[in-house]
């Protein structure tokens, strides 16, 4: 406490960023979760309590769109997350030896980051045209042309594996990210690490095997975890691509129309306790995780 | 062919004893998968600048994958007449935002990193949640709270959105980059008795231009893309940025797909010209979003 003169002015020069933070994060939620307890819906904001938005949503299969949104982002998130880290992980490997044109192939792959989900979703409806082959557009009728035809399909209408379509564009646009963790990672390991494994006659693929992926749970768990908070709110892809149609709505989605369109405020909110619940059991440990070990270096 | 079955990494054969052919093999593989990949991610500019430049009349869909036969700039005047108004109204957004939000993040990153005080790891972590929130957890609520304060509607609110929630990112940004600046220099400064605010102003605000680059860069593109705090924030129509506008004129029908991708191109325009002119900044961003600053 002496030395407050020392420290004073610097907790003073936070000061703002920890009430802005304290209020607008961390009330905020407060005050969503008590909406999320209310029977908000229609009129002005009551005050009593009411498990009635969350009786809606629970057991499953209580709210057809609901049970629906569910089943969407969890097939969105599979399809999402495993392309992502599979492309972005391929891409890596193939630059990490240094190949000429690094710079230029980078800058391709990373491009896609710095376009909006809705622009992105744009063009990505059109190519996902489900309209087949010779009277449809986009990619159906590149593969009609390239005598691909049984490629065409339905895409994000397919009753069944739809969400997994929509997770494309999302793909496309975060492989380079991935890529650029992997390449961060693969050239963190050390030069001599592996020439070590080599003069013990460990082939290249070894020494990959055995040398360079154990270094890289780390990014790895980076990756998903980046990955996985993205997946389970997203809004304004599926909004640019299917608008609010039932078949690709995804809790986001969901709980849009239901404050815009039903005007139900409080299922809303039970909606964004969810998914805030959903982030938080991803995130925290991760959080403290990290923290950790920066603590440790 | 070799080229199509070798597989995506070096081939299980000791290095010194691979053989000429398979080594030029295996790198003309790599090249070819590279090129293959950089096909997929360019199908969809390819899509949108072709449809863009063609007319009315052409732009039919059954030829959608052939260039111009005459390039217009037709569908671009229309996409520029419509989103204009919004443009302005991103930049009038994106502009004081990115500036106040950076500022913030430089002066508490400093102060996170280098001029400390009891607790400040707890409270680091405290603003960092922030980072990781679904904006629809506090959406219903800070709509409330707006019109409960009479807050300026419109661009204002907007604004004022973007600064706060982006405080936990900028701060990251910042703190990991002044870690890096030698503990010697800020001790020198404090041997000089020189305080908080001097030693921020002369020793540590010449050495950051990189991280305001940074930073600015990664606020500029998000906020320029956000689309869910503005559908949610803005009602009239009048005041949308231009993402909202966007999915607005592209979400109907009748609008021919050469507008709808001229509109998109249009849209996007100054984030990919941020990211052409200064990627490595972006990158850099990018990899301190994953807190591995």
């Amino acid at each position: 406490m002496k030395n407050i003169r020392r420290w004073g002015p610097g907790l003073l020069m936070v000061l703002p960023s920890i009430l802005l933070i304290a209020v607008f994060v961390y009330g905020l939620i407060g005050w969503n979760v008590k909406v999320s307890f209310s029977d908000w819906r229609q009129a002005q904001e009551t005050t009593g309590f009411s498990t009635v938005a969350y009786s809606e949503l629970f057991p499953p299969g209580t709210d057809p769109a609901w049970t629906e949104a569910v089943k969407h982002v969890l097939l969105f998130t599979g399809a999402f997350m495993i392309g992502t880290l599979l492309i972005g992980a391929t891409i890596a490997l193939l630059l990490d030896k240094g190949v000429k044109g690094e710079g230029f192939f980078r800058a391709i792959y990373l491009f896609p980051l710095a376009v909006s989900f809705i622009a992105a979703g744009v063009v990505w409806r059109w190519l996902m045209n489900p309209a087949p082959g010779d009277r449809g557009t986009g990619l159906n009728l590149l593969f009609d042309k390239l005598g691909l035809d049984f490629l065409a399909n339905e895409w994000y209408l397919g009753p069944d594996w739809g969400a997994t379509a929509l997770a494309l564009p999302a793909i496309w646009a975060l492989s380079g990210y991935v890529m650029a963790l992997y390449l961060a990672g693969f050239r963190g390991v050390p030069e001599e690490l592996r020439e070590a494994a080599r003069m013990d006659g460990a082939s290249e693929y070894r020494v990959y095997r055995h040398v360079v992926f154990p270094h890289l749970t780390p990014v790895t768990l980076s990756a998903l975890i980046i990955l996985g908070h993205i997946s389970i709110k997203v809004f304004d892809l599926i909004v640019a691509i299917g608008g609010k149609q039932f078949i690709t709505q995804t809790p986001a989605v969901y709980m849009w129309i239901l404050i815009f369109d039903a005007r139900d405020y409080a299922k809303g909110a039970a909606i964004a306790t969810i998914l805030l619940v959903a982030i938080s059991f991803l995130v925290i440990p991760y959080m403290i995780y990290t923290v950790r070990t920066e603590r440790r270096t | 062919m070799t080229t199509t079955s070798a597989p995506p990494i070096p081939v299980p054969a000791r290095r010194t004893r691979r053989p000429r052919g398979r080594r030029a093999a295996a790198l003309s593989f790599k090249y070819v998968a590279l090129l293959f990949f950089a096909i997929l991610i360019l199908l969809p500019l390819y899509i949108l600048l072709v449809a863009s430049f063609k007319g009315t009349a052409e732009a039919d869909p059954s030829n959608a994958w052939a260039l111009p036969d005459t390039w217009t700039f037709g569908a671009w005047r229309d996409a520029w007449n419509q989103l204009r108004p919004n443009l302005a109204n991103s930049f009038y957004l994106v502009i004081p935002a990115t500036v106040l939000s950076t500022v913030l993040g430089s002066l508490n990153g400093f102060v996170l990193s280098r001029w400390r005080f009891p607790g400040s790891d707890v409270v680091f972590l405290f603003l960092l949640f922030g980072l990781f929130i679904p904006y629809q957890a506090v959406m219903i609520p800070l709509g409330q709270l707006f019109a409960d304060v009479d807050f300026p509607s419109g661009i204002p609110r907007l604004a004022f959105a973007h600064i706060v929630y982006g405080i936990p990112i900028t701060t990251l940004i910042f703190r990991s980059y002044y870690a890096t600046i030698p503990e010697d220099l800020i001790e020198a400064a404090r041997m000089d008795r020189a305080g908080m605010l001097r030693t921020y102003w002369s020793v540590v605000l010449p050495l950051s231009a990189p991280a305001f680059v940074v930073a600015a860069i990664w606020q500029f593109t998000s906020i320029w893309n956000d689309f869910l705090f503005a559908v949610f924030l803005i009602t009239d129509p009048s005041k949308w940025p231009v993402t909202v506008a966007l999915n607005n004129t592209t979400g109907s029908l009748v609008t021919p797909y050469n507008l709808q991708m001229a509109a998109a191109l249009l849209a996007s325009l100054p984030t990919l010209v941020v990211y052409i002119l200064l990627g490595r900044f972006f990158i850099r961003g990018l990899l301190a979003g994953s807190l591995k600053g």
